[in-house]
């Protein structure tokens, strides 16, 4: 099997340019700046354009413009710069174009700082910017992941008309890891819709403006609608001794990686706990969450903030079984010790109980 | 008054059917509006220029938002102020096409300031139509960056004052003082002779696209009567007399001419490439391809207490720190381990010390944080000093003796002091301790195979000339390591 060694971040870029993405427009910010510094290595290598906007406010808008000619583009960030994006993200989200973004999260709000968190989930996840739209967000927890969810969310952002994320953190996009690239995508979907400069094409409207409520108000159906397909089909989660699990504890991102190990540990010790990781956070793995409160008596959720995925959980389980919460903020990171110590916690209340 | 009968250009829809509401044959525009005009003398050029199909329309926020409802071409709506960024990603996809930005002067020259200074500093290779008011006319006639002085508006009630509001920004000669522009020209539609002149440098600036010489911007000067609460007659009769006194009709900048086709900035990266790459090319690129022979390294023989090792290797800047660790993560993946490395960065980093995390191991491996520390690995005496008690009982520290010079103080641990710094002098390469640490490293515990670090080094390592000094630094590392490790008695133990 041959194998690189890579950074989360430069596995996007990898994935990216496999799955046939020819434009990359940035502004550079850490933790994400070596997705662009590999794009600016890469893309003019494969004939494509690589492009340092002058704000992320151009970036964006840079990419709505290729996106409107079919072409496949993206742009990475980190949380503040994705903030700047919001607009130019519901503009497309309005206009139905597809594109990839990556949001490599740090410590914020404001300037914050340059570590780890978990904080964008409501502004990927909820919508962020203004309007009734969703985005498909995917969450990658390994260098092979920002590689193969990369080229899964430009297939979804295809076939579905709207933006993709690839909602990751610091840790991730810094990590190396071995990765197995995937074969490149050679057949690319016909994108009818587009503006791209033909005859075919020179009736075609790129556009979020809809001035009549009725005509507006079909619109946003139309777009619920399609968010309704995507909750249908693209649900996608991993999980880890589940099947007997008393305790479920949820975490995407870095943080499934933490759990994971405190899982293990836990098990080692005989506490009957499992993981679950949702791989797409739009969609929400819901109907998974439901099943799971089949058998489950209790849900911990960990995140790197102050409780955002948590909401979703919630949810979903519509109050049938608690939902515990452990969030850390600014940049610190839990040790699996840490998780662990939370889940004997949990175990104790539960045995307590239980007799 | 005789009514003028005109024939329609090719390039507007016949009926205006994307528009709202009766009357499809007429826009929406005021009765003296001047973008009905400035939109003509567009679709005239694209007619007479045959590019009606290869031409890509993108209005901005304002009145003329609703671009697309007239030119029969590709239209792209953009977002306020933002069309030069759009144009920018419409044209870098599409070379072929034509792309004109049409904007207001709010959008252009306010929200949008930054966004056009920078297109046009770039070259854009498309044809910018400015639509000078002064106003804000759709939101209902506020103050722009361009109303003059004294000019009452519903936000400046008595009169824009420099005081308060600044001056009138003046884009077009602000613009012309950027090297990359090649046609920037100021005009007004008052009358016959300068609605010849806007359209010769419509003309122009399209045709300046077409023949690939870069970015053009036509300022024109042009009515709101309804913004500006005039009737039209004294709305084209105040153009002439106060606007065009602080906006002069000039030529601002002309590069034609002079300039050949590759002195214009459309460099070949500006243009994507003809050929596409084969999907062996693409792989080679991404290194895909780069260890298409597997090779097997020799089976090492390894003491459970040093089995899938959680390391955390840590020194000042310049010392490899961070090399280290990733020559340990690339030969574990090549000898078909699980590897993870993860590193300190941002501003610790930049102020002198470095870590990284690494973990080895065989199964899939869960946190990339290393929390407890199978082996500490410490280059100097701050990084002892911060990560010794996180060393589990029985772990294992080794430590650059050449620079610290105090013994550990764990009692529970195993510590291997290691001249890492002496040896690297010795070969005459200060910068090798970090590959002599390594080879103690493997010496000692047996980890890896000498031979997969070696191919981790052709790897990881860029600067092929050394590949020499860090074998040699390896191999002296290793035997030293060897030298201190500990009898083995693990085939016993597991026996």
């Amino acid at each position: 099997m041959s194998r690189i060694l890579v950074k989360g971040n430069e596995a996007v870029i990898k994935g990216a340019i496999l799955s046939g993405c020819k434009a990359f427009y940035g502004y550079p910010i850490t933790p994400a700046s070596e997705v662009a510094e590999s794009a600016a290595i890469n893309f003019p290598q494969i004939g494509g354009t690589f492009l340092q906007a002058e704000s992320e406010v151009a970036a964006i808008n840079m990419v709505y413009g290729a996106a409107s000619t079919g072409q496949r583009v993206m742009t990475a960030s980190s949380s503040p710069g994705i903030s700047l994006k919001l607009e130019g993200i519901s503009y497309a989200a309005g206009a139905e174009l597809p594109m990839v973004l990556v949001d490599v999260m740090r410590g914020g709000p404001g300037l914050g700082n340059i570590a780890p968190e978990q904080s964008d989930y409501n502004q990927m996840v909820k919508g962020g910017g203004h309007g009734n739209y969703k985005l498909i967000v995917l969450a990658p927890n390994c260098a092979q992941e920002m590689c193969d969810l990369t080229m899964l969310a430009f297939e979804l952002a295809d076939k579905y008309r709207t933006p993709a994320v690839i909602l990751t953190d610091g840790f991730v996009g810094q990590m190396m890891e071995p990765v197995q690239l995937p074969e490149p995508v050679t057949e690319l979907p016909a994108k009818p819709w587009a503006v791209d400069g033909t005859p075919e094409t020179a009736n075609n409207l790129v556009s979020s403006i809809y001035l009549e409520a009725p005509v507006l108000e079909a619109h946003n159906e139309k777009l619920q609608q399609k968010y309704r397909e995507i909750s249908d089909h693209e649900v996608r989660w991993e999980q880890i001794y589940t099947d007997d699990a008393e305790i479920i504890i949820v975490g995407y991102g870095i943080v499934s990686r933490i759990l994971q190990t405190a899982v293990e540990a836990a098990r080692a010790q005989g506490i009957a706990v499992g993981l679950l990781r949702p791989i797409t956070l739009f969609p929400f793995p819901v109907k998974r969450i439901q099943e799971l409160a089949e058998t489950a008596s209790v849900f911990l959720v960990a995140e790197l903030s102050n409780g955002q995925m948590v909401d979703d959980v919630r949810l979903a389980l519509d109050g049938r079984r608690p939902t515990k919460f452990y969030g850390r903020m600014g940049g610190s990171v839990p040790s699996p010790e840490e998780i662990l110590q939370e889940i004997k916690k949990l175990n104790n209340d539960l045995n307590k109980n239980g007799n | 008054m005789a009514k003028e009968i005109l024939e329609k250009p090719e390039s507007f829809y016949g009926e205006f059917t994307r528009k709202p509401g009766a009357n499809p044959e007429s826009t929406h525009y005021c009765p003296g509006c001047g973008h009905g005009v400035v939109h003509k003398l567009i679709a005239e050029t694209m007619d007479d220029f045959g590019i009606r199909e290869k031409t890509v329309f993108v209005s901005p926020v304002g009145c003329s938002v609703f671009g697309y409802y007239y030119f029969k071409c590709g239209n792209v709506q953009a977002a306020h102020g933002r069309a030069p960024a759009v144009a920018t990603g419409i044209k870098r996809a599409l070379p072929d096409s034509v792309v004109i930005s049409y904007q207001g002067d709010g959008d252009l020259a306010a929200i949008g300031g930054n966004n056009i200074i920078q297109a046009a500093n770039r070259g854009e290779n498309i044809t910018v139509i400015f639509v000078n008011n002064a106003i804000y006319g759709m939101t209902g006639s506020q103050m722009a960056p361009t109303t003059l002085l004294g000019q009452k508006t519903t936000t400046t009630p008595r009169g824009r004052s420099a005081e308060n509001e600044g001056y009138p920004i003046r884009m077009s000669e602000l613009l012309a003082t950027l090297e990359a522009p090649v046609y920037i020209e100021r005009v007004a539609i008052t009358d016959a002779k300068h609605l010849m002149k806007a359209r010769k440098a419509i003309r122009k600036g399209i045709q300046n696209q077409i023949d690939g010489r870069g970015f053009s911007f036509i300022e024109i000067l042009s009515a709101c009567p309804t913004g500006w609460k005039m009737t039209p007659v004294d709305s084209k009769k105040w153009i002439e007399d106060v606007l065009s006194d602080y906006f002069k009709l000039n030529v601002l900048k002309d590069k034609n001419g002079a300039l050949k086709k590759e002195d214009t900035g459309i460099t070949k990266s500006k243009r994507e490439k003809e050929v596409e790459p084969t999907k062996k090319e693409i792989m080679e690129l991404l290194g895909g391809t780069a260890q298409t022979a597997k090779v097997s390294f020799p089976q090492t023989d390894v003491t459970a207490n040093y089995l899938d090792p959680r390391i955390k290797i840590a020194g000042f800047g310049g010392q490899g720190v961070l090399l280290l660790g990733q020559l340990l993560a690339q030969s574990a993946m090549m000898s078909e381990l699980f590897s993870t490395w993860l590193p300190s960065y941002g501003p610790e980093m930049r102020g002198g010390t470095a870590n990284c995390h690494v973990i080895i191991s065989d199964k899939r491996i869960g946190s990339p944080l290393v929390s407890e520390t199978d082996v500490l690995i410490a280059m100097n005496l701050p990084s002892l000093e911060k990560f010794e008690d996180e060393v589990r009982p029985n772990g294992v520290i080794f430590m650059n003796s050449s620079l610290i010079k105090r013994k550990v103080e764990r009692q529970d641990v195993e510590p291997v002091y290691v001249p890492a710094t002496e040896f690297a002098d010795e070969l005459k390469e200060p910068r090798v301790a970090n590959v002599v640490m390594l080879g103690a490293y493997l010496g000692y515990t047996n980890l890896l195979s000498v031979e997969s670090v070696l191919a981790a080094t052709k790897t990881v390592v860029k600067r092929k000339e050394l590949f020499a000094i860090n074998k040699e630094a390896l191999a002296k590392g290793f035997e030293f390591g060897r030298a201190k490790a500990k009898p083995k008695k693990h085939k016993e133990e597991v026996l």
